[in-house]
């Protein structure tokens, strides 16, 4: 993967995206029919990619489930002698292991009725949930070209600000739900804000003003948390809050035996209104062009800075809505500092693995929260730590930012018309 | 040494940018490489330089093939290279650019920095330099650079040297000490290849000329051949330089500057305390030297610069302070002097881009939403009457030919009620059938009644389409004169001489 | 020859276009808003009682006595002062000059002798002067590691956002190596190995594949923090005495030069790895400025194109000095297994790559102020330990945060116009 030869030869010229073959070059080789053509397109293009991105990652962490087994490393203690337990072993191992993981993400075909063998894929779109938001918030920065790695930092201030309205503001059933979300959002945006304002202000570069932020957050509700005043729950020593008022709550859409709730319905909504605004509101139109070219967006009168702003706003409550989908739907019974569980960052992942399309973020979301449920069975079952779903979905993304790589790897054709895009970054980001 | 190039053939993709060129150049000759832009000059030195690989052909020097893998190996061989975007790193010094890449070290690795203070102030001597080895690069007037380039080839022994478009950023008056210059380098037995579009230059110093076409060579001329000759050779048919243009009615002042000075972001006066107007029904060209102000001047106009004083009014109206977007409103309309950077956003379809400025209310924007039906019937009239050439009004922008693209701010530009017209450098970089669509559209504007600022550097440009012309030198207007003034007395102008004491000089 | 000859004699002097006269009012805003502060704690909130301060550490051969001072007195001495000076920056900025930074530094360490009087006011403890400085660079030295490696990566056109995958990285296979073999210094070489590895990982994809440098760094962080939790769990727990017990360094006393009041503890009592960080500090910025090597790196990421026509392989010298970084900051992991904490553990380094990152840029790509700016915030992270010891009453989650806030107002523009290196960041397509 990371062989330094490769960098050594040197990029051809021109349209780089398309390196010639020798052959391709000299001779006049007959233009490839139709069919052909299409066929090539299909090979080599994005959609094919990302498959062959999820494969290829899955099994690097075969791999790494096969080396760290204890099975394997025994069976392989006398592999001249009995080759074959080792490789059944490492089928053990890594079949047991994704078997678990399909399993505990998508049906569970060893449940005795259909409820209970559905129950993983709820499971998944439970997990699914705030990947998608949140990847709906960090796939709006990229289509302005801002990268936005606050999530974790906007996540903690919405999810501090829902919790505090969730456990501590009774008000009536129905407008409570209602007042927790907004303002949860409304605190994501604002910490998202800052960063706009910041950025267009000061000419502050995003990610650094992002990353930073994440930790004044963190600190910042972790004092709250210890704080009897603020979030801290009533006669509680522990850096907890209390939990929600049943008011609060997303109520379960599935009945009771599902922890599906209503966010994911919220989510659904959220990935509508980002198509909406992103290819249809005027809005949108003024985003996508200073995502594209600040430069001449700012010729033709389009205020960047403002932009900037309301870009990250909408980021951060998008984000912040990952956060009010924590405290009110998946941990209702108080929430600590940690509350975020990584899900900032992974929604960089899934937006990337998206490309920042509403619809890609969606299945992206949803893959990677199946990864995420399944995950924990696979921890249970077979006793693989959940951290191999942060190998798995790391190596999908960069699989995914390469595809020369992995057209490479698989000997894929390049497809037939030259990208013009001369750096590759995928296609969202700047 | 004498250089041959044989049967060089370089391809991008499917565009063939040197189709088996041909090309030799004798000891100490200035061979001159004239073509159009996009005419694959640049393709054929960067290949000569090393920095692409040709896909057939050989390169020969003293009749030995050389193979030439990267920059490094052309420079070993003899080749140097004044590029037309200099090669210098800004923040570095003129020494430490000089020795780049073949740096003379002491033990330990340090680097002998008064070896290469000793190169430059000696090679500055041989030729009548005045460079400080210790300046900062970014510190240094364009023309200095100029010298500091030509430095860095001479100090690695160069005996091919190479001149990619070196006039573009120099006055007339430094173009006449470069063309000096290279017959000094020439008396010294260095062979020099001058690439260059600019007729007056070639028959000034050539001793021979290659003419290249479309990525071919179209044939030889001999320096004592006619502009229009050398024209018809380089583009392929007769030419008009002159565009048909009637006498301007001028009439009322519509724009009005007084006293206009801009503050760039190291604290300095760009442009300095500058007064103009602009009648209606009128071409007023702001011709310099690029970087005298011109770009800033313009961009103030606009709303595009920050710190800005002075006033700026339109038909009695202010524009200072306003902001783009209101400046737009107010009836102007802007063609950016950089259209990939400024114009275009490369990676919107044609219609996207044709409604750029106009994302704010009707008749493209309803209720915040956009109005595609309309936004597609609108641009497909576009298409038809700038005769922008593509697959259709949803190709990317990107994918157009200069020519086209530039169609595309035009049309966008020109669609709008218009009270002036600020088109900078409107032609930089376009085929000569573009250019006449360009000028044409440009002098009907000015027919409708539109008061209109040309900015350009090129004096063909500001002579075929002024009414009067303002020259620009380092942040000031040297002067207004009319727009039959003759070329030399714009060329002193230009270098800062007051427009009566150049008139005498000349 | 020409129509112009003699008429107009070529300006070679550089030409000055006239400067205008802009005043810069962030210095004294700046100041003026720490001076508030000063008042708001030392006259508004003011803490009563006398505070000590102890220099010298036990083993010290020279004891400095304890300095017990009156608090009330500070106060009014260092609310005056600070005042002053933020009026006098006031006053070179209404003449349009610039505040010098040596103001700025006085400025700074009078505010801190102010805040350490208020906070360890009326405590029975003294404040450990000696120690707070020995625990600051004790903490700094992998973010001195990290930030080094992040000036290299940067000045040569690479920005790296992947130091904290480094650092961790650095840790883990260090602790795995030096526990496996009981040998220390194999642990540091692995560690640096572990760097690179990371290193050419980011190098591949952005140089090669010209993937966004930004994403490849921040995916790269997660894969790290995911492949050494894994391992960690899979490898390391169950068999903890043996992958995960590694063998830390001594402490070395230089002598004569450790026996220097203050000095002497801080500096010259530390670990081999703390000595390494000296000479690397001083070769980094030596052979950056200095030597062929750091001429050609600066000019590849100033100009990677320039660079190019003078025969300087761009790719090449991007990828080796990339990995070159790699391997510094992989020393820097190594610190927190062999040096500090001992045992590895998941995501040990707990964001300390981010802070390198920050020492990055408020150091403004250059080692020397990289390194200044990684003990700052090492000093800041270290305050807050000191301070709870004396049971001050700021929340220790307060000071955690600055050296983030500090870095939020560098990038943002209060310390001055921050120029990095010009193509930092942008992938070098031959065109």
């Amino acid at each position: 993967m990371t062989d330094p030869k490769v960098t050594q030869s040197e990029p051809a010229p021109g349209s780089t995206d398309t390196q010639l073959e020798p052959g391709q070059a000299r001779n006049e080789v007959a233009p490839p029919s139709r069919s052909q053509q299409v066929l090539r397109d299909i090979l080599g293009g994005s959609a094919m990619i990302s498959v062959l991105a999820v494969v290829l990652a899955l099994l690097a962490g075969g791999i790494l489930i096969a080396l760290t087994d204890k099975d394997v490393q025994a069976a392989a203690g006398y592999f001249f002698s009995r080759p074959a337990d080792t490789f059944r072993a490492i089928w053990d191992a890594v079949a047991g292991a994704y078997v678990a993981l399909f399993q505990g993400s998508i049906y569970n075909f060893r449940a005795d009725d259909f409820v209970r063998g559905i129950r993983p894929l709820t499971e998944t779109l439970k997990f699914a949930t705030p990947l998608i938001t949140a990847g709906l918030g960090v796939a709006l920065a990229f289509r302005v070209g801002l990268f936005n790695i606050g999530g974790r930092g906007q996540m903690l201030v919405a999810a501090g600000a829902a919790g505090y309205i969730g456990f501590a503001v009774p008000l009536p059933p129905g407008i409570h739900l209602v007042v927790a979300v907004l303002v949860g959002m409304l605190a994501g945006a604002i910490w998202g804000g800052i960063v706009g304002l910041l950025k267009a202000r000061t000419g502050a570069h995003e990610v650094i003003v992002t990353i930073m932020l994440n930790y004044v957050a963190f600190y910042l509700i972790s004092y709250l948390l210890t704080q009897q005043w603020a979030l801290q729950a009533p006669g509680s020593t522990n850096p907890k809050s209390a939990a929600m008022l049943p008011t609060a709550v997303f109520p379960k859409i599935l009945g009771e035996q599902f922890n599906l709730h209503l966010g994911f319905i919220v989510a659904i909504a959220a990935t509508i209104w980002f198509w909406y605004f992103i290819n249809r509101s005027s809005m949108g139109f003024r985003f996508r062009a200073v995502g594209e070219n600040p430069n001449a967006a700012q010729v033709a009168g389009i205020k960047v800075k403002s932009v900037y702003v309301w870009a990250m706003v909408f980021s951060g409550a998008l984000v912040g809505l990952a956060g009010v989908n924590q405290v009110l739907g998946t941990v209702t019974s108080g929430f600590t500092a940690t509350i975020d569980a990584s899900i900032g960052f992974d929604a960089i992942t899934v937006a990337l693995l998206g490309r920042s399309r509403p619809v890609g973020v969606f299945v992206a979301g949803v893959l990677f929260g199946a990864l995420k449920a399944g995950g924990y069975s696979m921890q249970a079952a077979q006793g693989v730590p959940i951290d191999i779903v942060l190998v798995v979905q790391s190596l999908i993304v960069l699989f995914i930012a390469a595809p020369p790589l992995v057209r490479a790897i698989f000997r894929l054709p390049v497809p037939g018309t030259a990208p013009k895009s001369r750096t590759r970054k995928l296609e969202v980001a700047k | 040494m004498k250089l041959e190039l044989r049967g060089i053939t370089k391809r991008f993709g499917s565009l063939v940018a040197n189709d088996h060129i041909d090309l030799t150049v004798e000891p100490g000759e200035i061979h001159c490489l004239l073509g159009e832009n996009g005419a694959g000059k640049s393709t054929l030195m960067n290949v000569l330089y090393g920095l692409y690989q040709a896909d057939e052909g050989e390169i020969l020097l003293n009749d030995e093939v050389q193979h030439f893998s990267g920059p490094g190996d052309a420079m070993n061989a003899g080749i140097g290279m004044v590029h037309q975007h200099f090669m210098l790193i800004p923040v570095f010094t003129v020494a430490e650019n000089v020795m780049l890449g073949h740096e003379q070290t002491k033990f330990g690795g340090l680097l002998n920095l008064d070896d290469a203070r000793a190169k430059v102030r000696e090679i500055s001597a041989r030729f009548g330099f005045d460079v400080d080895p210790d300046a900062l690069v970014e510190d240094l007037p364009v023309g200095v650079q100029q010298r500091v380039e030509i430095i860095k080839a001479l100090s690695r022994d160069a005996s091919v040297l190479v001149f990619d478009e070196p006039t573009a950023v120099l006055t007339p008056q430094e173009t006449d000490e470069l063309m000096a210059i290279m017959r000094q380098l020439k008396q010294s037995g260095t062979s020099i290849v001058f690439i260059t579009h600019k007729l007056r230059e070639v028959r000034e110093v050539a001793d021979r000329i290659t003419v290249i076409r479309l990525g071919k060579v179209v044939g030889e001329a001999s320096p004592t051949d006619t502009n229009e000759e050398l024209a018809s050779l380089m583009v392929g048919r007769a030419v008009d330089l002159m565009i048909d243009k009637g006498p301007a009615k001028p009439g009322e002042v519509a724009l009005r500057v007084e006293g206009l000075s801009v503050i760039d972001h190291r604290n300095q006066l760009v442009v300095n305390n500058v007064s103009f107007d602009v009648r209606e029904g009128e071409v007023l060209a702001i011709a310099g030297v690029q970087g005298n102000g011109q770009t800033e001047l313009t961009e103030a106009i606009v709303g595009l610069q920050p710190k800005v004083t002075g006033s700026i009014s339109l038909g009695g109206r202010s524009l200072r302070g306003l902001s783009v977007r209101q400046t737009l409103d107010a009836g102007v309309g802007f063609v950016p002097e950089d259209r990939k950077i400024d114009g275009l956003v490369a990676e919107m379809t044609i219609a996207e881009n044709l409604m750029l400025d106009r994302s704010e209310g009707e008749p493209f924007v309803k209720a915040g939403t956009l109005q595609l039906k309309f936004r597609s019937e609108f641009a497909e009239e576009k298409v038809r009457e700038f005769d922008i050439r593509a697959q259709g009004i949803d190709t990317h922008v990107g994918r157009l030919s200069g020519g086209n693209q530039q169609k595309v701010v035009l049309a966008r530009e020109l669609s709008r009620e218009l009270r002036l017209l600020v088109a900078a450098q409107p032609t930089r970089g376009l085929d000569v059938g573009s250019i006449e669509f360009v000028h044409t559209r440009i002098v009907e504007a000015r027919d409708a009644g539109v008061p209109v600022i040309v900015v350009s550097t090129e004096l063909d440009e500001v002579v075929a389409l002024a009414d009067r012309i303002a020259v620009m030198y380092r942040g000031g207007i040297v002067g207004i004169v009319p727009g039959d003034t003759p070329r030399e007395v714009l060329g002193l102008m230009m270098a800062g001489e007051h427009p009566d004491t150049a008139g005498e000089a000349a | 020859m020409s129509v112009a000859t003699g008429s107009v004699t070529p300006s070679s002097a550089p030409i000055e276009l006239e400067k205008a006269v802009v005043r810069n009012w962030k210095p004294p805003i700046g100041l003026g808003i720490f001076a508030l502060i000063g008042i708001l704690l030392f006259v508004v909130f003011a803490r009563p009682g006398a505070t000590s301060f102890r220099f010298s550490t036990d083993g010290d051969q020279i004891q400095i006595p304890i300095w017990v001072v009156d608090a009330g007195a500070v106060y009014i001495v260092v609310t005056i002062l600070l005042i002053a000076i933020a009026a006098v920056s006031a006053f070179l900025a209404y003449r349009a000059r610039r505040t010098p930074i040596w103001l700025i530094a006085v400025f700074a360490a009078l505010f801190m002798f102010g805040f350490l009087t208020w906070a360890a006011a009326g405590a029975s403890l003294p404040v450990q002067i000696a120690s707070l400085l020995v625990g600051a660079v004790s903490l700094s030295v992998p973010l001195v590691f990290g930030a080094l490696g992040g000036v290299i990566s940067e000045r040569v056109g690479v920005v790296n956002v992947a130091i904290e995958g480094q650092l961790l990285a650095g840790a883990f296979v260090s602790a795995l190596v030096a526990s496996a073999t009981g040998m220390q210094f194999l642990g540091l070489l692995a560690a640096m190995v572990a760097g690179v590895l990371v290193s050419f990982v980011l190098a591949a994809f952005s140089i090669k594949y010209f993937v966004d440098q930004v994403i490849v760094g921040v995916v790269l962080n997660v894969l790290v923090v995911g492949l050494t939790s894994f391992l960690f769990s899979t490898l390391l727990a169950p068999n903890a005495a043996l992958l995960n017990s590694p063998p830390r360094f001594d402490r070395i006393e230089i002598p004569l030069l450790s026996q220097i009041p203050i000095i002497g503890p801080v500096f010259f009592r530390q670990t081999i790895i703390v000595y390494l960080v000296y000479i690397a500090v001083f070769v980094v910025w030596f052979a950056l400025f200095k030597t062929r090597w750091g001429l050609r790196l600066r000019s590849v990421g100033e100009h990677p194109q320039a660079a190019d026509t003078v025969g300087i392989n761009v790719a090449r010298t991007r990828f080796w000095n990339v990995s070159l970084a790699g391997a510094i900051a992989g020393l820097g992991g190594a610190y927190y297994t062999l040096g500090s904490v001992g045992a590895f553990n998941k995501e040990m380094t707990a964001g300390a790559g981010f802070i390198a990152l920050a020492a990055v840029i408020f150091g403004r790509w250059d080692p020397i102020r990289a390194t200044l700016a990684a003990l700052l915030f090492g000093f800041a992270l270290n305050l807050q330990y000191a301070l709870s010891v004396i049971g001050s009453p700021v929340p220790s989650e307060f000071m955690l945060m600055v050296p983030y806030l500090v870095t939020i107002f560098a990038v943002a523009g209060l310390v001055g116009y921050v120029r990095g290196p010009a193509a930092a960041g942008k992938p070098y397509v031959k065109s």
